[in-house]
């Protein structure tokens, strides 16, 4: 029973195979993540799929996307690509147990991928303000824009974008938060608390984003039960499966780019 | 399977190539932006250019920064093969009738 304590013990501070067999050579927590990636990876290529056949099926089909629009979009890829990097830089830095440092990178992670959304949230407020939108968004105060007739013409055009869009970003936000958990664990959740409630009052109620910061509410309320459930100090291979989930998402945006953005532009 | 320490000793001082590979991904979407600007290519061949360029920026995100390329060949099999299957099949699914609808007309 000692021996089975110890053991156990063992196999929950990160020490390898002493229950658990490797299955195709890896930890259990990482071929779970990556089998996790791949049926998400059929989420994304349906939804891409439905963008793409739509447009080779719909005539007409609107290019919105002007210079400013490309330029956004190209930082926000940086900002994505840069993310990557500081990841793998902080699983590096848990691999040499620096706690300190992967501190360090995991917030810078944090920070680009906070830049992304910030971003993007600034690229849909512009679109939907021009009149770009779909029937269940607030609607936005003054005259309808230059797009209100492309809404009313070809809604398969908002529908695919927004909700492709919309998943990736639902998909980056639960990674800054995933990160968040991994890297300061119970001390991140009021932080998270203060950005939501801060969010929803500073945000305008015209905005689809006073009511799309309820994903933080969320968020924090599954952080706080899987934090209460199993309080632990995230070690080198939490950090390594947190890292795949965050590439991903960053993968993901290397086929959204060029498909919606670089296809529809209006240079 | 990598312990953290051994881990660390082997692939630590090789941390230079991802510096290269995030170099690589910056100019491959540069390429990207310059193409879509310039209106390089009529709009078929552009989203087939676009497409290879995407292809060869996630493979190297997959390799390299999800580690993929360190993995056991059966893991790398398994995985690639289950899910680049899957597209396939949604591709034969989705993208005869999208075509079939445009010569059609039907709109």
């Amino acid at each position: 029973m000692a021996n089975a304590a110890l053991e156990h013990g063992a196999v929950e501070h990160g020490l390898s195979g002493v229950y658990e067999a490797p299955l195709f050579g890896a930890y259990s927590k990482k071929v779970g993540m990556w089998l996790f990636l791949a049926s998400d990876s059929l989420t994304f290529g349906a939804l891409l799929f439905a963008f793409s056949y739509n447009r080779i099926s719909t005539q007409g089909w609107p290019t919105p996307f002007g210079k400013d629009s490309i330029a956004n979009a190209t930082i926000m890829t940086a900002c994505l690509l840069s993310s990557s990097l500081t990841m793998v830089l902080g699983v590096f830095a848990a691999q040499r147990r620096d706690r300190a440092w992967t501190r360090n990178w995991l917030l810078a992670t944090m920070v680009f991928g906070t830049a992304f959304i910030v971003l993007h949230g600034m690229e849909w407020s512009k679109l939907i303000s021009e009149g770009l939108t779909l029937p269940g968004f607030p609607k936005p105060a003054g005259q309808a824009g230059e797009f209100a007739a492309v809404s009313a013409a070809v809604p398969q055009f908002p529908a695919t974008f927004f909700g492709l869009t919309a998943m990736h970003m639902l998909h980056v936000t639960i990674g800054v938060i995933y990160l968040g958990v991994v890297a300061f664990r119970k001390w991140f959740l009021p932080v998270l608390g203060v950005i939501w409630i801060a969010g929803y009052f500073l945000i305008p109620s015209d905005n689809v984003f006073h009511y799309g910061i309820h994903a933080l509410g969320l968020g924090l309320l599954v952080s706080a039960v899987i934090l209460f459930l199993k309080p632990k100090d995230y070690d080198a291979h939490d950090v390594e499966v947190a890292g795949l989930y965050w590439h991903f998402v960053d993968l993901v945006w290397m086929f959204i780019f060029p498909l919606v953005y670089l296809m529809s532009t209006r240079i | 399977m990598h312990d953290a320490g051994t881990y660390a000793a082997t692939h630590d001082d090789s941390k230079g190539q991802y510096f290269w590979v995030w170099g690589w991904l910056l100019v491959l979407t540069a390429v990207e932006v310059v193409l879509a600007y310039r209106q390089v290519f009529q709009p078929v061949r552009m989203l087939e250019v676009l497409l290879v360029l995407s292809i060869v920026k996630s493979a190297l995100i997959i390799g390299y920064f999800m580690h993929l390329k360190f993995e056991t060949a059966l893991m790398r099999w398994m995985l690639v093969t289950a899910v680049v299957g899957c597209f396939i099949i949604m591709y034969f699914f989705f993208f005869p009738d999208a075509g079939r609808i445009l010569r059609l007309g039907v709109h």
